[in-house]
């Protein structure tokens, strides 16, 4: 469940870097440790993200993450699909539960590849 | 010892169970330099004692008396079901609906409740009340302050001047701009109010009626913050929206009450209740519990505790506030008591309310030397100017039997003289009478 | 069950007032009425009686059931305090009296129960003094915390953070952001506050630190006069959170203790039944040096034996309330502590600790006890050993419901996996426990055999298990969405 083409933040985001643009969504990891989504909040089109901060939440019944952008950049889309469907981050975190996308300002510094973030994964589940 | 079931019998089998030599033994742990140093308390009293020594308390205070005061808080008559329903134990002797299997009747009058608080303000969304009108609106100040972003506050100082100095409180730690905008004998200025929201401000917080019991349409106004990004927070009335323009109508983003005019006794300032409404923009920064509708298993209809991941024991440090309960009690007597009088009976009581306060304005202010504060509209409660000190008149004619009214002077300096005045439908016209009898009288 | 608007029929009169001589349209400009009606029900007096009295028979209540919700103090209150509370002497006195300049006179009564509430509360705790004021635990925890900054404020002490374990509240974290507080979680050792994890997050930047104790796992802080010395050290206040000072009674006070702020939840301890949910109260109490800093108004007693209220305290945190809190609630609580006297309030805190240790031990074998010793006033158990056969802690409190038992809480305190929080109190009695414990192990027996048993708990109440999910998503929160 983890794509190999994808890098990995430690705070279970991924990002998906193709050029200069990156798609943003949260791992299936994550969403099985939170359970049915009922709701995201995400940051509009044309803010700023650095990489590390905060950038929006997403809730369900009994829990609620904040989310944290795993690059720097400007969000240039957002998936409305999520507001009246939270749901498909949990049947689809990789591709319909993709979250923004954002036109990078730097690079992909720190973050994990598939197998370093397996790791994380497996040291959290216990 | 009364209400503690255990005979000396059931304590020894007790102890032999958990393997103790003694109840002594069970606090082991908490060592000598914290024992209590003393512990000096009378010893307990038959029932039958208390509730005289009680009944001796209770005359002490003289509720006997004639009395005209609001300043918020209001004694309407409370329908008799309402007390003879909101003691089932199986109501009050409940928990926090947290099993909602064993919680349906908490959690549908809950529903129910908000159903009705915003019909009557013209929101969408409401929870499950607060503690009181109050914080209810410090919480709608705080809903405004997470929306925006912003931190500056405009406020109306014809506001009840409680709720002013409570939002100071709470504010003062907070890094917030209170800017508190002049009235105008008692009416809201409404122009400064448009003038004074910048791009930096959270929210406009204004009340209807006014303290001064002064009745506004803040259409234009609410309209005017819109435009700038401003949150507008309105407190109002409860009884009076049976007949007022709704907050909703007026196009408010967030409307809170207090609620003690809805089935609650005064009782000296409390329990009361926070009643908070908001449109569905607002809805994600609300406070509190709320209850929402589903199904179970089975496809019924059921209700539950929802949103919760708003709250402190899932966001702990970063939960939209503090508050872990409501109400709920009051909440279910407020409910009731508007059920109770239903659309026509809540119209009915406002209307007497107005009408009354017209009339005691109108005996009032023919007496010489009074006049009224201002000639602006208002409903159930106004404020007339005296020719003498309004603590002076007050004293004079509390010692004769009645309480005439509130002393503005002690929260608006330069209003010494006036005195603000309710009615509420248990005002009768012959007690007015002899309001304005006994007023003549002192002046004269 | 339908809404109490479904049932509603045009034209059934209610508890109606007289009819008004002119309309609100004739007394009022049309620019400040509204346009259509609000849409209250109309129904009749019966209708709304038997609307209420059929949904109150879809609740659980103490009266009813046995309600052993850890942390809530669910214990039976007697109802004379409910009598005290609707005396008219009482409930028709409007709180602004006191600002009248010299009506105080009309409220004496009122005035000389709040002082000596105020003045019992402080001997229990041996705190300085207490305000009445704030209108629920959490409100209280507010009030304490903004206590605590004036001091420190006025002390010119630059403090940023204050300190929650693990075991505390959960509403400690939540309250001290609100004032304006960083907060430090720190994390327990063998289920209580320990002197070396403390010592890593102490310096000069830390106000506070707020203990609950007993803590959510029933334990008492042995640690505790260490702790004190510790914060004493970099001028730091120490918060009790005091919500079930049940298990402590007569056998330690907060203010001896070496504790300088502490709220109380009255509606747990001094004879207020929950209400569903509210009204509660939670008066603070202060050591001396930060009297000074309580809310305004005071209520003082004069030489002549006259009560009254002062308003005149600079350095106050200012109002958390409109008046005086919960005055109805502390009327209850002033009756039951007049009714139970010293001896009585001993006796429930040693019997509500008896009660959750024999518990304890009932369960002892059947529910895993995380730390197995001597509790307070309640334990935790975790359902660990039962999710091998799929059973949850969630599915065992619903098997209870259908037993018509309270479940106990579950999912708290976050420390434990699978938590389930007892809390028997001090007015069940042996059989009710007996009974409890007995019905418990049989239900855990079947279940073990057969888990659908549990998962599909509870059958027997007006609905089955309901979809939360789909309340969140929806989000219909009245009868018009």
């Amino acid at each position: 469940m983890i794509p190999k083409d994808l890098k990995y933040a430690k705070s279970h985001e991924w990002a998906k870097i193709e050029g200069d643009s990156a798609t943003i969504g949260i791992t299936h990891f994550a969403q099985d440790q939170l359970g049915d989504l009922t709701y995201v909040d995400l940051p509009k089109v044309g803010q700023t993200l650095a990489a590390g901060a905060e950038m929006g939440s997403v809730e369900s019944v009994k829990a609620a993450s904040e989310l944290y952008s795993p690059v720097s950049g400007i969000v240039t889309e957002v998936n409305a699909a999520l507001e009246s469907a939270p749901e498909m981050i949990n049947q689809d975190p990789y591709v319909a539960g993709w979250m923004i996308k954002v036109q990078l300002t730097g690079g992909a510094e720190g973050l994990l590849d598939a197998s370093a973030y397996e790791q994380v994964c497996a040291e959290e589940a216990h | 010892m009364p209400y503690v079931p255990h005979t000396p019998e059931d304590i020894r089998r007790m102890l032999g169970v958990i393997g103790a030599p003694s109840v002594e033994a069970l606090f082991a742990e908490i060592g000598p330099s914290m024992r209590p140093k003393s512990f000096d308390l009378p010893e307990g009293k038959s029932e039958m004692a208390v509730l005289a020594q009680m009944e001796d308390l209770a005359r002490k205070n003289a509720v006997s008396q004639m009395s005209f005061l609001g300043a918020g808080f209001y004694d309407h008559h409370i329908p008799a079901a309402v007390d003879a329903l909101s003691m089932r134990s199986e109501f009050y002797t409940a928990y926090t609906p947290y099993q909602p299997e064993a919680s349906q009747g908490t959690l549908q009058a809950i529903f129910e409740y908000q159903t009705a608080v915003t019909r009557l303000t013209g929101l969408t969304f409401a929870n499950a009340s607060v503690y009181d009108g109050g914080s209810a609106l410090f919480e709608a100040a705080m809903m405004a302050v997470r929306q925006t972003g912003r931190r500056r506050l405009v406020v109306c100082e014809a506001l009840n001047p409680i709720y002013r100095v409570m939002l100071a409180s709470y504010t003062s730690n907070l890094n917030l701009e209170l800017a508190t905008i002049a009235h105008k004998d008692g009416s809201c200025d409404l122009a400064a109010l448009t003038a004074a929201l910048d791009g930096d401000t959270a929210a406009v917080l204004v009340q209807n009626p006014n303290f001064f019991g002064t009745l506004h349409d803040f259409g234009a106004l609410f309209a005017a913050a819109k435009a700038q990004g401003v949150v507008s927070v309105i407190t109002v009335y409860p009884v009076l929206q049976a007949v007022l323009k709704s907050p909703g109508e007026m196009g408010a983003d967030v409307a809170v009450a207090e609620g003690q005019s809805l089935g609650l006794p005064l009782s000296f300032g409390g329990p009361y209740l926070g009643i908070m409404t908001c449109t569905r923009d607002m809805v994600r920064q609300m406070p509190g519990r709320m209850v929402g509708r589903t199904v179970d298993t089975q496809g019924r209809t059921g209700y539950v505790l929802t949103l919760q991941a708003r709250e402190q024991h899932i966001r702990r440090q970063k939960a939209t506030s503090n508050i872990c309960s409501n109400q709920a009690l009051c909440a279910l007597r407020s409910l009731m008591h508007l059920c109770l009088l239903g659309e026509e009976g809540l119209r009915r009581t406002a209307e007497i309310c107005i009408e009354r306060a017209h009339y005691a304005a109108e005996r009032l202010a023919a007496i010489p030397g009074v006049r009224l504060l201002s000639d602006a509209p208002f409903g159930n409660e106004f404020a007339v100017s005296l020719p003498v000190s309004a603590y002076q008149a007050i004293d004079k004619l509390t010692s004769r039997g009645v309480v005439p009214g509130f002393p503005l002077g002690r929260y608006y300096p330069g209003l010494e003289n006036a005195l603000l005045v309710a009615c509420t439908e248990k005002t009768s016209k012959e007690q007015i009478g002899i309001l304005a009898e006994m007023l003549r009288g002192m002046l004269l | 069950m339908n809404t109490v608007f479904k049932k509603s029929d045009p034209g059934r009169e209610g508890v109606w007032p007289e009819r008004a001589h002119k309309s609100a349209a004739e007394l009022l400009p049309a620019g400040l009425l509204r346009t259509r009606p609000a849409g209250l029900p109309s129904l009749s007096e019966l209708d709304v009686v038997r609307h209420f009295t059929q949904l109150s028979k879809r609740n659980f209540g103490v009266d009813g059931n046995f309600y052993p919700l850890g942390s809530c103090t669910m214990k039976y209150n007697p109802k004379f305090t409910e009598t005290v509370a609707a005396m008219p002497g009482f409930t028709r006195l409007h709180p602004v009296l006191p600002q009248l300049g010299g009506a105080g006179r009309l409220c004496q009564g009122a005035l000389e129960v709040m002082y000596e509430t105020e003045r019992l509360l402080c001997e229990i705790c041996g705190m300085s003094a207490f305000t009445l004021h704030p209108m629920a635990g959490a409100h209280g925890e507010l009030t304490g915390v903004m206590i605590m900054a004036a001091y420190h404020k006025d002390r010119g002490n630059k403090k940023t953070k204050i300190i929650c374990p693990d075991s505390a509240h959960g509403t400690n974290p939540a309250s001290a952001a609100i004032a304006g507080y960083e907060v430090v979680n720190l994390p327990s050792r063998d289920g209580i506050v320990d002197p070396i994890e403390l010592a890593k997050v102490l310096d000069d930047s830390v106000a506070g630190m707020m203990m609950t104790c007993p803590n959510t796992l029933g334990l008492f802080e042995r640690n505790l006069p260490r702790i004190v010395e510790m914060l004493r050290s970099v001028d730091a206040l120490l918060y009790y959170d005091g919500a079930n000072l049940n298990a402590i009674m007569g056998k330690m006070r907060v203010g001896d203790a070496g504790f300088d702020v502490v709220h109380l939840n009255l509606h747990k301890t001094f004879g207020t039944p929950h209400g569903g949910g509210g009204p509660g109260a939670g008066p603070v109490g202060v050591s001396e040096r930060l009297v000074p800093y309580l809310p305004i108004s005071r209520v003082e007693k004069l030489e002549d034996g006259q009560f009254y209220l002062n308003y005149d305290f600079p350095k106050s945190i200012g109002y958390v309330a409109p008046f005086y809190g919960n005055f109805g609630v502390v009327l209850k609580a002033y009756a039951y502590i007049l009714r139970l006297g010293r001896a009585g309030l001993i006796r429930a805190t040693e019997s509500a600790v008896l009660a959750a240790n024999y518990l304890r031990k009932r369960l002892d074998g059947v529910l895993e006890v995380p730390f197995d010793r001597i509790c307070m006033h309640e334990f935790v158990a975790t359902a660990c050993k039962q999710t091998t056969c799929g059973i949850r802690a969630l599915d065992i409190a619903k098997m209870l419901l259908d037993k018509g038992y309270h479940a106990p809480t579950i999912y708290f305190p976050l420390i434990v996996k699978e938590a389930l929080m007892f809390e028997p109190t001090e007015t069940e009695s042996l059989d009710t426990l007996d009974q409890f414990a007995d019905d418990l192990m049989a239900l855990l027996a079947e279940a073990a055999v057969d888990p659908a048993l549990a998962t599909g708990a509870p059958r027997t109440l007006p609905v089955t298990r309901l979809d939360e999910t789909r309340a969140a998503r929806s989000m219909e929160l009245t009868d018009d969405l």
